[in-house]
């Protein structure tokens, strides 16, 4: 075997009734491959029942790139019905190909997904839309049925997990969300600052903020945090416990999942979510009375007096209401997205990325549906 | 003193329409340390699930003693399956319990025991799987073999009579996978359990199994059953002797069918 490299190279004699396939030089990866098209074509033109054979006596190194011809010429030879002699192969190449050509024992070959074309994918849209729907549907039973065998007494969960969850989504959660809703208190101020002062009238920067933050801003912006900081954890939590059998451990100890993983979780987060909200409220106003007093000259009592004046008792009930709410949703779509995980570490990720979207689009068709409610009866 | 403890009747086991094995029919008798054999993909696990009640047969029937688990309402299913440990694959711990209160577990929610009590229950079976003084440790912290212990811990705290196994050795070397079928061993011998057992270490299943059954994937249904010593010397079917030989039996006249 030479160092310097030898041009591959590959021709078809005939003998008679036997053709021959004589291959020669070295068949490299990284050396210049040879074309073996016109080869290939003239064994398909090759009457069926001729016989086919190698010849490698002048064969140098060779790798994966001979192998690979073979297999089509192989290939080629049986829809030609040729019959080929794979004896004069170098008998490594025939280890590599009885490989090849033995099944994998008791697999059956599934077909891989087809592409689906445009319509099935909306179908499959639309069915997965559905199965979703009627899954929470589900959810929602089984947890109507939990909390009903909870009241009963009949399954229970540690006391110890509310406390830890409680403390989890709430203390836990006030940097951020103070720093939120300080910001949008100040941005509403900003914005309504400057239209407000084409009239002369800054002093309603009180008004707007004290009232966009307790209707509206205040609970909104801490469900979307709450959404992608406790919604998310949930589902996480939940899938992992699922990948790693925790899910059905706890059920072979006559241990209610629901009762014992989702139930405090969802409760921490009803309870907490409108006590954030008033916080946020809190804040925003802060923020506001931050931007009214420094930039636009407006005292601290006057501030004060008109978000008094502005702000009644019913805005704050219509944001906590909302809160609580929102509250709901979050925890269902998180425990939901959990619950329903796959059992693979992908699976935990999706589960995490749908909770937060799923309970977005909840919060926000909530909110309209909500807002809509309050503007009809007037309050 | 052949005592049925679980026989299943008939069962077929399907992931919506995908059937996975059907028609078996078999009994664990108490004492037993049976073992579920078979390839990988057969359906083991999935068998696992059905006999403790975690999936619904397509059909047919599974027995505890003499009642059905399907008949059974939700009560007297959980009354049923009550005297069930359970050792999951991955061990199944709590990751945010540590370990002693992993094992306390299902001693604090069903039963009414004291404090004091829970917590030297929970130290005996702690120092039976050799992890006494771990209790204070999050599984996160554990070797995969302690953890496996653990969870054999856990699914020993009712003191159960039937102990389900998910490939307790898989992943183990093989010293540590030995221990714990000594441990398995004594553990059956000491309380008087029955042990089921997926396995595919062949060491395992000479050593501990009594009785065996064998899943076939191709066909889909139960091959063969009795102990795995009388499987190896009287079966004629190479895929059981295949199994048991690890395919050293076969590999000579095993043609290539291209
Ligand atoms: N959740 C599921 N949904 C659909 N099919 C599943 C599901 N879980 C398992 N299967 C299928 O059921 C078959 C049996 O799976 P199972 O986990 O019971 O195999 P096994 O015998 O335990 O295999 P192994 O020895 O590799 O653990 C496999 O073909 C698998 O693809
Ligand atoms: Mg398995």
């Amino acid at each position: 075997m030479g160092t310097s490299s030898q041009t591959a190279d590959i021709v078809l004699h005939q003998h008679q009734h036997i053709y021959e396939i004589a291959l020669t030089g070295d068949w490299l990866i990284d050396a210049e491959s040879k074309d073996t098209g016109s080869i290939v074509s003239a064994i398909g033109q090759l009457p069926a029942g001729s016989r086919l054979l190698f010849t490698t006596a002048e064969l140098g190194r060779w790798d994966s790139v001979l192998v690979t011809e073979i297999i089509t010429i192989l290939e080629v030879a049986h829809q030609t019905g040729v019959l080929v002699d794979r004896s004069s192969l170098p008998e490594a190449i025939q280890g590599l190909l009885k490989l090849v050509y033995t099944a994998p024992e008791g697999a059956e070959i599934k077909s891989p997904i087809q592409a689906a074309s445009w319509i099935d994918s909306i179908r499959q849209t639309l069915a997965s839309v559905s199965n979703d729907l009627s899954a929470l549907l589900e959810f929602v039973g089984l947890l109507v049925m939990t909390v009903y065998d909870l009241l009963r007494g009949n399954s229970h969960f540690r006391r110890v997990d509310l406390w830890l969850q409680i403390q989890e989504c709430g203390p836990a959660a006030l940097p951020i969300v103070t720093l939120i809703s300080l910001l949008v208190g100040l941005i509403l101020a900003f914005v309504g600052a400057v239209q407000l002062s084409l009239f002369g009238a800054e002093i309603y920067i009180a008004n707007l903020v004290s009232l966009g933050m307790t209707r509206e801003m205040g609970g909104l912006m801490t469900a979307i945090i709450m959404s992608g900081r406790t919604g998310a954890a949930y589902a996480a939590q939940l899938g992992t416990m699922r990948v790693n059998d925790e899910i059905d451990a706890l059920k072979t100890m006559n241990l209610e999942p629901l009762a014992f993983l989702v139930i405090p979780r969802m409760t921490a987060l009803i309870l907490i979510m409108p006590l954030l909200c008033l916080y946020a409220d809190l804040m925003g106003i802060i923020g506001g009375a931050m931007v009214s007093i420094t930039l636009f000259d407006i005292s601290v009592t006057e501030y004060v007096d008109r978000t008094i004046n502005a702000v009644q008792m019913k805005d704050f009930v219509i944001g906590f209401i909302k809160c609580a709410v929102f509250g709901i949703l979050i925890a269902l779509a998180g425990c939901l997205r959990g619950m329903q995980c796959g059992r693979s570490a992908s699976a935990v990720g999706d589960a995490a990325t749908s909770a937060v979207v799923t309970s977005i689009v909840f919060i926000v068709v909530a909110d309209s549906v909500m807002t809509l409610i309050c503007n009809r009866l007037g309050v | 003193m052949n005592q049925a403890v679980i026989s299943v009747r008939n069962l077929s086991m399907a992931y919506g329409e995908v059937l996975i094995q059907r028609d078996l029919n078999f009994t664990i008798n108490r004492g037993d340390i049976f073992v579920i054999m078979g390839g990988s993909g057969c359906g083991k696990s999935t068998l696992l699930r059905h006999l403790i009640g975690l999936q619904a047969p397509a059909q047919g029937e599974i027995f505890y003693g003499g009642a059905s688990l399907l008949a059974a309402g939700p009560q007297a299913r959980q009354q049923l399956l009550r005297k069930n440990g359970v050792l999951f694959q991955s061990g199944g711990l709590l990751s945010s319990l540590t370990l002693a209160e992993n094992v306390a577990l299902p001693l604090t929610e069903s039963t009414r025991l004291a404090a004091k009590k829970i917590r030297d229950i929970v130290a005996y079976k702690l120092a039976l799987v050799g992890l006494a003084g771990f209790e204070d440790y999050y599984p996160a912290q554990l070797s995969g073999g302690m953890q496996k212990r653990a969870g054999l811990a856990r699914a020993m705290a009712l003191d159960p009579d039937i102990l389900f196994f998910d490939e307790p050795s898989a992943g183990l070397d093989p010293i540590t996978a030995k221990h714990l079928d000594d441990l398995i061993l004594r553990l059956r011998d000491s309380l008087s359990a029955t042990v089921v057992i997926v396995t595919h270490e062949l060491a395992s299943i000479f050593a501990i199994g009594s009785n065996a059954i064998f899943l076939d994937a191709d066909s889909k249904t139960l091959i063969a059953s009795g102990s795995p010593h009388e499987l190896l010397a009287s079966s004629s079917d190479p895929k059981i002797i295949q199994f048991l030989t690890r395919g050293n039996h076969q590999a000579a006249d095993k043609g290539v069918n291209a």
